[in-house]
């Protein structure tokens, strides 16, 4: 197991009390897998991708623990974690726009980074990533502003896996741009695993179609809990929490049509997190909520790599 | 109703505006009353610059845009009939203010006459039109709504005038999945309702759910456009084609979009006008006509 999560509680400080953004999460990243995970917003994926690679200000540790490759990752220590970014834990913004600096440029940029990580800048190698994503070589000799959205995302992610990161984390990073550059993009980052460039991955997107395309296992969040984690075919194909089946019979898909099939959203919205309700959180939206529901229920395997929370399941 | 006839567009850009671009060549379709039309593009397309010359926010270079046959003038009494909603709902309002100061500045230009007690009624049912909660929605900083909200708000003020056409640019593409669908079944009941739609988007799916017709846009000239059926369910040109094998899908893996083959449009990107390939389906695509390819 590349990546091992325990019970990973995340907060928020704020003036009003803590928001308890990730709320007890565990779930594994196994070597070569891609984890699609998806969820509202507010649901806690973006926390938990931040928390394993820098919290900001706001955030604080509260309590689990992340193991990578059988190593504790000092998530909750900021200095310490400096040892492990970029080297053990890459991201992938989700704006590489505000990513790159401006007033250098990008073959410059890349140099004054590595040596800032006290590593000797390799030519050859750069040119070969290059290659793998398939951007020209003369784009080192460019600005920012001279590239496209695409290209300056592809650019990102070339430098965020230059020193073969053994997790690599992307964050929505597909959201800003058209849909034959977002297939460009995410082709291009499951080339990265494939080529053994990075150990594992976690890709985060509210497009729960994207995500079907490139993950390997799928990883659905709701109010800072794990809703439901199975193989990507496997949870599109026969969901088993009532989260899930709302959020997928709510996306369009090419075909559908409003006088055909008319589709619905989920009613209501998610629920604050200064003071999470107990039991089930997911209970005043679902269809099914019973008396049950008001204990909170356990993350169940109830088919091999396939878990859910929830007691009808 | 509203008619754009050879409509053309034409930047400056360039230090000192040496330069031309043209974002919009010769775009010519029309919107119907009770109808919802798609305009499909990616970045660049020229779809937005269609938008804000319908809205009169930029005017045009070439061709003409009319609304029941009189030209587009902006002003007082064309806002009454066509209005705008667009991607970023947060940057819509001013933070400073509550919400539903949108509804009193409509209320301030364009019915100064209606009692305050009549003018709440008619607040309060235009938003329980857009399926919300008047008691959750009025008297709020844009901060304390969520971006759906925020969203409906935006019909439900365009709604209290005397609307006819409705151009929504990009509105879903902040929202969530779960509200989005909310804001696009919402739209289909005002078109049931007799209101024309524009609704510009780069999401084909979401421009499939609703439309009767879709027009497809590439560099800021009309591809293939007709009726949404035709036009995906037999796609013509090869950049429609490309499009659509791109579009991620449940349930299906991605396939790859068919060979590229040297043709005129991948050659140049300019193919010739439109031409109609069938019933209500035209396609400005030289291999209709004998493409060298």
């Amino acid at each position: 197991m590349s990546l091992r999560v325990n019970d990973l509680k995340v907060y928020y400080k704020t003036l009003k009390g803590e928001v308890k953004a990730l709320d007890g999460v565990s779930f594994e990243v196994g070597d070569g897998e891609i984890l699609g995970l998806a969820g509202e917003s507010g649901c806690g994926k973006t926390t938990l991708a931040k928390s394993l690679i820098r919290m900001d200000g706001r955030m604080r540790h509260t309590g689990g623990t992340v193991e990578l490759d059988g190593e504790e990752l000092p998530i909750g220590d900021d200095r310490r974690m400096n040892a492990f970014r970029f080297h053990r834990v890459s991201l992938v913004p989700q704006y590489s726009m505000s990513a790159l600096n401006p007033t250098r440029k990008i073959g410059k940029m890349v140099t004054e980074l590595l040596r800032s990580r006290g590593v000797t800048p390799d030519a050859g190698k750069l040119r070969g990533r290059l290659d793998a994503v398939g951007l020209p070589h003369e784009v080192l000799d460019r600005y920012p502003i001279e590239l496209s959205g695409g290209m300056k995302q592809r650019m990102v992610m070339v430098v965020s896996t230059l020193l073969d990161p053994s997790l690599l984390i992307a964050d929505e990073i597909t959201s800003a741009l058209d849909v034959s550059t977002q297939k460009a993009v995410a082709g291009a980052l499951a080339g990265f695993r494939d080529d053994g460039l990075v150990k594992s991955m976690i890709f985060v997107t509210h497009d729960l179609s994207l995500t079907y395309q490139i993950a390997d296992t799928i990883m659905i969040m709701y109010a800072g809990r794990l809703a439901e984690k199975a193989p990507a075919k496997e949870i599109i194909e026969a969901p088993r929490h009532p989260y899930t089946r709302l959020l997928i019979n709510s996306l369009p898909e090419v075909g559908v049509r409003y006088a055909e099939r008319k589709l619905a959203g989920i009613a209501g919205s998610p629920p604050s997190l200064l003071n999470p309700p107990k039991g089930c959180r997911f209970r005043d939206r679902c269809p099914l909520a019973f008396g049950q529901c008001e204990q909170e229920p356990p993350v169940v395997e109830v088919a091999p790599n396939h878990s859910v929370a929830c007691w009808k399941a | 109703m509203l008619k754009l006839d050879n409509v053309t567009k034409v930047y400056r850009v360039g230090a000192f505006g040496g330069k031309t671009l043209t974002a919009v060549g010769d775009v010519s379709f029309d919107v119907r009353p009770g109808e919802v039309v798609s305009l499909i593009g990616e970045s660049g397309s020229g779809k937005s610059t269609i938008g804000k010359m319908i809205l009169g926010l930029t005017p045009v270079t070439g061709g003409s845009i009319t609304l029941d046959g009189a030209p587009v003038r902006p002003g007082k009494e064309y806002y009454r009939h066509v209005q705008g909603v667009f991607q970023d709902p947060f940057s819509s309002y001013n933070p400073v203010f509550k919400a539903d100061r949108v509804f009193q500045m409509i209320r301030q230009a364009y019915y100064p006459e209606v009692r305050e007690t009549d003018w709440a009624e008619r607040v309060h049912a235009t938003i329980r039109d857009v399926r919300l909660d008047p008691d959750q929605v009025l008297g709020r900083y844009p901060h304390q709504l969520s971006g759906g909200q925020l969203q409906r708000l935006l019909i439900a003020r365009a709604l209290l005038l005397d609307l006819k056409l409705l151009v929504a640019d990009e509105i879903t593409s902040m929202l969530d999945a779960s509200t989005r669908i909310d804001v696009l079944n919402l739209l289909a009941e005002l078109k049931e309702r007799g209101l024309g739609v524009l609704y510009v988007t780069h999401d084909l799916s979401l421009g499939t759910y609703l439309a009767e017709r879709t027009v497809v846009l590439r560099h800021g000239k009309v591809v293939e456009m007709g009726l949404t059926d035709k036009v995906f369910g037999n796609p013509l040109h090869p950049y429609t084609r490309q499009l659509l094998a791109a579009v991620p899908r449940l349930h299906a893996p991605w396939e790859d979009a068919e060979p590229v083959t040297d043709c005129l449009y991948h050659r140049g990107g300019a193919s010739g006008g439109l031409s109609e390939a069938e019933e209500g389906h035209f396609v400005a695509c030289a291999r209709l006509d004998g493409c060298p390819e």
